[in-house]
């Protein structure tokens, strides 16, 4: 495929960099396969969500900053994250007039940041991946990216709109990948970045419920476009011996026939 | 643990009970799904709704300065109270001075929040709640943990007892239709023997004086037509809506919303004072105004009190009212909790109080968004929810430990060196320490999920040994 002509900086958060590399490696072959031309900033580190959803976004102002500066120079910034995207473009308000960074980059940042299958379908242009991944596959709307960033179509809404999402328009490409539909069809799964941790018992009943939905509906894999989701719902899954699996849909959008 | 953690763990141990309550719920929001999906227009209706809702906010005191004209010209009589004990004075010396001793209540949040029933049973005037689920919690002693669905923490079989003790079903019976009438028949003697008649107000249309209550039983009516001389109708000063073309609006909106029915079995009217009756409407403040004057809650004064927010919230189906411990719970109730306009005083004091023990409601949301879509005049609830944890958190109404511990990640986060040395340090530790040491007391992601299992090699650190050009 033919070079696009923009820099695209690759974002990779910072729990996926540490425990899930896998999704950040499928992340950066998946868009040099569709012809981008990638960059990776080495001195990233988070987007700083993590302080800010506690309530303590003032802290995270240092982070905020040293994300912008990371990425100013690119023409686009791309992340397998849609919760870190949309903390970029709804929260780095706050970074605006603070005096740490120039408003102006600040600003280029928020607008030029995108979710990966967002970044995929809507700015290259992209359907089809030409993967294969034989197998049932339930989608979890990770909430962020659905009711933040709209990348579908949430159930709440009445009324027309723009059906598909477009994780279910890539999915629907795959070679061999059946989607299941799910009886709750985009109910959070209770991750919530520290509600994990402080709402511990309410958390887990939300994952639980999610997991079920998907084995009920016979999901041999549930993907998200968060990983964050994903590792929750793994922890439940693993803990509970259950038999259905998590994938990050970068992965799948990466594999081919050959593995 | 926060008090809201460790009651929704509660709540949550009664295993069938809990997922009888999540799926109950559910399955009023899929009600109100294909209710609203019958309507075209409904995202254009949100945001008229929310609109008008914005017009009256924008103008308070002026549309309620035309509502009360124009219900003074009816031969109302307008009370304002600027808090809950006023409320609860003027409604005091209304019954005191005629000699009133017995009242029926229709359904109202308002009066909740005044604790109107406590201090009027206190100084020795019979109130009886005529809405079933109210009836049946004011029986039980509990408070509301629903605002349109008060008694729905409690199965079937548990309002069985309490009718069983308070009013003489058969022991054991549980049947819906034979307790509700039962009930017809224990609140009809207090609909007939009432001297006195007090009601929510839904909407309160400025250009006519005329009050608007909803209820699927009739329950207002009949407390207001059927003995009663002296009616009071209890309304929080943002009721307001314009004119009865907007008041259409709601109508439409209200309990497709609440319930996924087209429309409340009764939306009356009440402009005139009935022959022979007095009219009384009692407007309240109660910390209204303050919040008003707050441009980042201000528009959670738009909220109908449908009671979707609840419905549709994962977290409030898995942790049941309660465990909000105010009278209004779930997204909404987060956010007006800690304004803490339940109090019957509303200083600055009291306030930080409210602040403090309602910290914790901000933080019992995992942040989905789904109140927010669900709600029909477009309260932001999540935003705001997002920005009490801010506020909270700057004015210390949070754990010492946690704002330090903040610091330090905040210091960690911003530089590359430091976080990928912490990281390199967390994922060792993960793979070589023995399991006792990870997952203990102290680790709440372990209780109940693993960790993911740590990788040797960073996405950096593959990216640096691989891609280097
Ligand atoms: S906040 Fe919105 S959804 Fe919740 S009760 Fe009020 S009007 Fe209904």
């Amino acid at each position: 495929m033919e070079k696009r002509r923009f820099k695209v900086g690759l974002f990779i958060p910072c729990y996926i960099d540490q425990f899930y590399p896998q999704v950040g490696i499928a992340t950066f072959e998946l868009l040099k396969k569709l012809g981008s031309d990638i960059g990776y900033p080495l001195n990233q580190t988070c987007c700083g969500q993590p302080l800010a959803n506690s309530g303590s976004e003032h802290e995270a102002l240092g982070v905020y900053a040293a994300f912008v500066k990371n990425f100013r120079s690119f023409d686009y910034v791309v992340s397998p994250s849609g919760s870190c995207v949309y903390h970029v473009k709804k929260h780095y308000d706050i970074l605006v007039g603070s005096g740490l960074v120039p408003d102006e980059d600040v600003n280029k940042v928020r607008n030029n940041i995108f979710e990966l299958c967002e970044f995929i379908t809507k700015i290259l242009g992209v359907d089809d991946t030409c993967a294969y991944f034989p197998h049932k596959v339930g989608i979890h709307q990770s909430c962020h990216g659905l009711r933040g960033l709209g990348l579908g179509r949430e159930s709440e809404l009445a009324g027309s709109g723009e059906g598909v999402g477009v994780v279910e328009r890539l999915l629907s490409k795959v070679r061999g990948a059946e989607i299941i539909e799910l009886s709750r069809k985009d109910e959070c799964c209770g991750f919530g970045g520290t509600f994990s941790v402080f709402e511990p018992a309410i958390s887990v009943s939300m994952g639980r419920s999610r997991v079920s939905d998907h084995i009920a509906n016979g999901a041999e894999y549930i993907t998200a476009t968060d990983v964050s989701c994903l590792m929750h719902m793994e922890g439940i899954i693993r803990r509970e011996s259950l038999d259905v699996k998590v994938v990050h849909i970068a992965e799948i959008l990466n594999s081919s026939l050959n593995e | 643990m926060s008090k809201h953690s460790k009651e929704g763990k509660k709540f949550l141990s009664d295993k069938s009970k809990a997922s009888w309550h999540d799926d109950t719920l559910w399955g009023v929001r899929k009600k109100r799904d294909r209710a609203v999906s019958m309507i075209d227009d409904w995202e254009v209706l949100r945001e008229r709704a929310s609109s008008v809702k914005e017009r009256v906010l924008d103008n308070l005191e002026e549309y309620i300065l035309q509502f009360e004209n124009s219900a003074r010209n009816n031969g109302v009589i307008v009370h304002r109270a600027k808090n809950g004990s006023e409320l609860n004075s003027i409604i005091l010396n209304l019954l005191k001075s005629r000699g009133f001793t017995r009242v029926v209540k229709s359904k109202s949040m308002l009066t909740e929040e005044c604790s109107l029933n406590h201090f009027l049973e206190y100084n020795g005037i019979e109130v009886v709640d005529t809405d079933l689920g109210e009836r049946i919690i004011q029986f039980r002693g509990e408070s509301p943990s629903h605002i349109v669905l008060p008694a729905i923490h409690l199965k079937r079989e548990e309002i069985g007892e309490t009718f069983h003790n308070r009013i003489g079903t058969p022991a054991g019976c549980s049947d819906p239709i034979q307790l509700t009438a039962a009930a017809r028949v224990h609140l009809r003697s207090k609909f007939l023997n009432a001297q006195a008649a007090i009601t929510g107000v839904n909407f309160a249309v400025a250009e006519s004086g005329t009050v608007v209550i909803c209820t699927n039983e009739g329950n207002a009516d009949m407390g207001l037509n059927a003995s009663a001389k002296l009616h009071i109708h209890c309304m929080g000063m943002e009721k307001i809506v314009p004119t009865f073309g907007d008041l259409a609006i709601f109508t439409r909106l209200l309990a497709r919303n609440a319930t996924g029915q087209a429309i409340t079995t009764y939306t009356s009217h009440y402009t005139l004072p009935d022959e022979d009756c007095e009219m009384h409407i009692v407007i309240l403040d109660n910390g209204r105004s303050e919040r008003l004057r707050n441009p980042i809650f201000r528009n959670s004064l738009k909220c109908i009190r449908c009671g979707a927010c609840m419905n549709t919230c994962p977290v409030y189906r898995r942790s049941g009212g309660h465990s909000y411990r105010y009278l209004i719970p779930g997204p909404i109730g987060s956010i007006i909790a800690p304004f803490g306009n339940c109090q019957n005083v509303s200083k600055k004091s009291q306030n930080n109080q409210n602040e403090r023990i309602y910290s914790d409601l901000p933080f019992a949301s995992s942040l989905c968004g789904s109140c927010s879509s669900v709600c029909p005049v477009k309260i932001d609830i999540h935003n705001q929810l997002y920005q009490w944890r801010q506020i909270l958190t700057r004015k210390k109404q949070v754990s010492p430990i946690k704002r330090v511990v903040m610091k330090f990640v905040g210091k960690i986060l911003a530089s590359h060196l430091l976080y990928s040395y912490a990281g390199k340090i967390a994922r060792l530790a993960i793979r070589i320490s023995p399991r006792v040491l990870i997952y203990n007391r102290l680790n709440a992601w372990g209780l109940e999920r693993e960790l993911p299992v740590p990788p040797k090699e960073s996405f950096n650190e593959w990216f640096r040994r691989t891609q280097k050009s």
